[in-house]
């Protein structure tokens, strides 16, 4: 929060957009294109930011730069499709719905994150609300286009809009059952009231939607016709009606994630990403049917409940039974290393490369509405790309660069150490800083969490505190 | 990279034979025609190693093979000796989010009397579903304040804690406070951090705290010595149990293991460990190693280090410093094993020793850094640690690098127990990959009268 203000007064001083797109031409890299197969020795042509040719021998526009990728390998920049990097605050907490809010207001373009995410090869972000509410806020998608200073330009224009839902124990913990007493009183404390302020919610939204759309058709012939009440919470349950937004839903349990394809059935609304979604593997053949989609972790479980009974097999029995799934992050952690979390479905169920690799490059760009423009490496996408010293699913694999619209954001070899671009005039040159790590999801205050979600970056670890006090 | 689970499980159907509900058993085994990573003696291929009990009885090329021992076919595949994670809290924790299944930390601060073996839960969910990533045995920790308890190494097998302790290895675990670090937004936390108080004075209160026991059980132990040499005529010594439960390591019986990460910390620690004369010492996570690497090594004090999976310790750190550390250290002469810091997902201690090794470790250190180096850490490396003839039989066979993500793991042995490769992830797995979708279609209602 506190750097809200630094970053406004900046982004009124800095209105520079130099740099944004560049060229580069990479040379003889193995390019693992994700949806066209594996060229060996291939060159990529990166022009204005946009990918522009793919072949051997191309030949080389006047004083373009050059990368000689002899022996290494070039893939689509990782998009990682539940984040919660580059915010200053995760979680409006304060109503089981909270649609109108939106984290594009909270985008932190200073976060060190995002530089750490790139040098995992993550040139795309979904950074999103938190998991408190059962609706939750506007999530934003995001590039990560490092040492910009206005959040805006951190933007990934035409990207579609998102909503955060969520089921289960955080939004029951975070409501109904708040506090020592277990009483907060307000709606949900069971998956039943969760399914309740889904359906009161979206029933609203069809009345206020209906409302207007007869109040819009009135206006056409009667100039005195009466608007409805504006009010911003309904307008985007109604957008969420009109498939203009799509919905990523945090969920666990096999049972929640039926109800909610019941009441979107109900609604008429058909896109859905089940995010986290442990259990999604006991009902993968309804989502197939469904078309709903699925973001899981690799292997995260037993931090709490409800994915007790996960199998690190998940993503392999969904991709098997015919539903996309993507591989993300939730942690700021993680995202260094999706590369590596992709590869665990080889091991838990024998995917191929190019099945694990979509996981966290199409698969996520399909659920995030961002296909056409990323995903892939492909003509007339945008040249976000990051290449490896050795196959990015071999866990020795090292990312060496990435580059985001054809600039070159990460280079491991020329890089500094110290790579952030705003240094707290508070904090001493030796501030320690707890490591976050895999187990990270459930430590906290004496409550219960998952991690970011839940409670977001400002959340400071006590690892290694006592609870006896 | 690729694998089919097929194969695996092929495999395993022999390795188990024709059992209905396989279970883990004892015998003679001779694991044929593979590639033997020995860690002390180098790499043998198309090697046999024998199992006969709970040991090894045989490792080469040429060995003879005992008249009725179970062949197990090991062309081309790889042969090690079970990975040791030097840091977890596995079997004392089922469900993080549930208290009554966490069992990690006693209330107050000062319970090194606390055993851990006393609540690993032997049939823990997160047990078979660790083995299958190779690693047969962990140090099991307690948490929380500054003497959290007695932390054990324990094989992943065993239906009780006596046959699952390893070697008899305990450690007595010591939270080192932490140093104040200028405070200021991304400062603090851990022990003695934190709050709005000054974070001086709460160092030195968190130190003044430890010296105070220390001298205690230094006193206590002095006593306790005393009239055990001469009881005669002497009154008993009133029984503090957290003092005689530091005395196993004022009488170098047992390791102190000292928990510590931060630079300032780990400098003050190398200070206090040789001020009180600690024999038996090793140090735990120690993230800021690399920094201090050529003090640590210098005082000869060996380090379980990690995770490697984390963040930087500070925002001004290169972005790989966390995978980095635990090779840096050892290239500077310190001993180290490598800790995953995990419970449920102490399965990803290969995976830590792997960024390692490509963060400039390489393989071989980061190898012995999950096997032999911490087995003679705790002195068990008589019978731990490497594939040599008379230690006890703990490997696994695997089609490939264990270390490499797609790599499977086909068999397992610990104490010389063939244990079924099964977890409840595997079981679920095989219930759900291909379900009968058949019930996708509500049954229909049949009309009312009927």
């Amino acid at each position: 929060m506190k750097n809200k203000l630094f970053v406004a007064a900046l982004g009124l001083i800095l209105t520079t957009q130099i740099g944004f797109a560049q060229d580069v031409l990479i040379r003889h890299a193995t390019v693992l294109t994700i949806t066209k197969g594996t060229l060996p020795d291939t060159d990529v042509l990166i022009r204005d930011g946009i990918i522009t040719e793919i072949g051997t021998n191309l030949r080389a526009p006047r004083g373009i730069e050059e990368v000689d990728a002899t022996g290494k390998f070039l893939m689509p920049g990782i998009i990682d499709a539940h984040s919660h990097i580059a915010l200053t605050s995760i979680n409006e907490g304060s109503s089981p719905v909270s649609a109108e809010v939106t984290m594009e207001d909270v985008i932190d373009p200073y976060d060190i994150g995002i530089y750490r995410a790139l040098a995992g090869g993550v040139t795309t972000s979904h950074t999103m609300h938190g998991s408190a509410n059962v609706i939750g806020g506007q999530n934003e998608t995001i590039k990560h286009r490092y040492g910009k200073r206005d959040p805006d330009e951190l933007r990934f224009v035409g990207a579609p809009r998102t909503i955060k839902f969520a089921l289960g124990e955080n939004p029951t913990r975070s409501h109904g059952r708040r506090g020592s007493q277990g009483g907060g009183g307000i709606v949900p404390a069971t998956r039943m009231g969760v399914e309740q302020v889904l359906r009161s919610s979206f029933e609203n939204g069809k009345r206020y939607m209906e409302a207007w759309d007869a109040y819009n058709q009135a206006v056409k012939t009667n100039p005195r016709a009466v608007s409805p009440e504006y009010n911003d919470r309904l307008e985007v349950m109604a957008d969420i009606l009109r498939g203009d937004i799509l919905v990523h839903c945090h969920s666990y349990r096999a049972d929640e994630i039926a109800m909610l394809l019941r009441v979107l059935k109900d609604f008429g609304v058909t896109k859905i990403t089940f995010q986290h979604a442990n259990e999604a593997f006991k009902v993968a053949p309804e989502l197939a049917e469904f078309g709903a989609t699925a973001s899981v972790f690799a292997d995260w479980w037993s931090y709490k409940m409800e994915v007790y009974y996960s199998t690190a097999y998940n993503a392999a029995i969904l991709m098997r039974n015919g539903v996309l799934t993507s591989i993300n992050s939730d942690s700021r952690e993680f995202i260094r290393h999706l590369y590596h979390e992709a590869a665990k479905s080889q091991r838990y169920g024998g995917l191929s490369d190019d099945e694990s690799l979509s996981m966290i490059t199409i698969n996520p760009a399909t659920q995030l509405g961002i296909q056409d423009r990323v995903g892939s490496i492909e003509i007339g996408k945008d040249g976000d790309v990051v290449l490896y010293d050795s196959h990015p699913l071999s866990v020795y694999a090292i990312p060496m660069q990435t580059y985001v619209d054809g600039k070159k954001y990460f280079d491991r070899l020329t890089d500094p150490d110290d790579m952030r671009i705003q240094v707290n005039p508070t904090a001493s040159f030796n501030s320690y800083e707890t490591q976050i790590t895999g187990k990270d999801h459930f430590h906290g205050e004496n409550e219960i969490l998952d991690f970011e979600d839940l409670f977001g970056v400002e959340f400071e670890s006590t690892t290694s505190t006592s609870k006896s006090n | 990279m690729n694998l089919i689970l097929t194969i695996v499980l092929g495999f395993l159907s022999f390795v188990q034979q024709q059992e209905q509900e396989p279970k883990a058993r004892q015998g003679t085994y001779a694991i044929t025609n593979a590639r033997i990573e020995t860690v002390s003696n180098g790499t043998i291929e198309n090697g046999t190693i024998v199992i006969q009990g709970d040991r090894i009885i045989a490792v080469g090329k040429n060995v003879a093979i005992p008249s009725g021992a179970e062949i197990i076919d090991g062309t081309g595949l790889h042969v090690y000796p079970g990975m040791i994670d030097s840091g977890t809290s596995l079997g004392l924790t089922e469900i993080g989010s549930v208290a009554e299944t966490d069992d990690t930390n006693e209330i107050g601060d000062i319970t090194p009397h606390m055993d851990a073996l006393t609540a690993i839960n032997p049939n823990a969910t997160a047990i078979p579903v660790t083995r299958l990533s190779g690693v047969t045995t962990v140090i099991a920790e307690p948490s929380g304040g500054l003497f959290p308890g007695t932390a054990a190494m324990i094989n992943l097998f065993g239906y009780t804690a006596e046959q699952m302790q390893a070697g008899n290895a305990k450690m007595l675990v010591l939270q080192f406070p932490v140093k104040p670090s200028g405070g200021g937004f991304g400062g603090g936390g851990g022990f003695g951090g934190g709050g709005n108080s000054d974070p001086e004075a709460e160092y030195k209160k968190a130190m003044d705290k430890l010296n105070e026991v220390w001298n205690r059980a230094e006193l206590y132990n002095r006593i306790e010595e005393a009239y055990q040499a001469n009881p005669q005529g002497k009154e008993r010594p009133v029984y503090a149990p957290e003092m005689d439960a530091i005395r196993p390591v004022l009488l170098g019986t047992r390791t102190l293991m000292v928990k510590v990460d931060q630079e300032a910390a780990i400098l003050a620690a190398i200070a206090w460990v040789k001020e009180r004369k600690i024999q038996k010492v090793v140090f735990s996570g120690v993230s800021e190693g690399w920094r201090v690497a050529d003090k640590l090594a210098e005082a000869g004090i060996s380090c379980l280090v990690g995770p490697m999976l984390a963040t930087p310790t500070r925002g001004s750190d290169r972005y790989d410093r966390a995978y980095a550390n635990v090779g840096l250290m050892s290239q500077a002469g310190v001993k180290v094993a490598i800790r995953s810091g995990e419970s449920e997902n102490v399965r990803n201690l290969p995976f830590n020793a792997g960024f390692a090794a490509a963060y400039g470790m390489g393989k071989e250190a980061a190898l012995r850094a999950v096997t032999l180096a911490p087995a003679e850490m705790f002195g068990i490396d008589n019978d731990f640690g490497s594939l040599t003839v008379g230690k006890k039989a703990n490997l696994f066979i695997s089609d490939g690098d264990p270390f490499e993500t797609s790599t499977n793991i086909l068999a397992l042995f610990i104490d010389g127990f063939n244990v079924p490769i099964e977890s409840r992830h595997l079981d679920l797995y095989k219930e759900f990959l291909n379900r009968d979708s058949g019930r996708l279609k509500p049954v229909e209602v049949l009309p009312a009268g009927n």
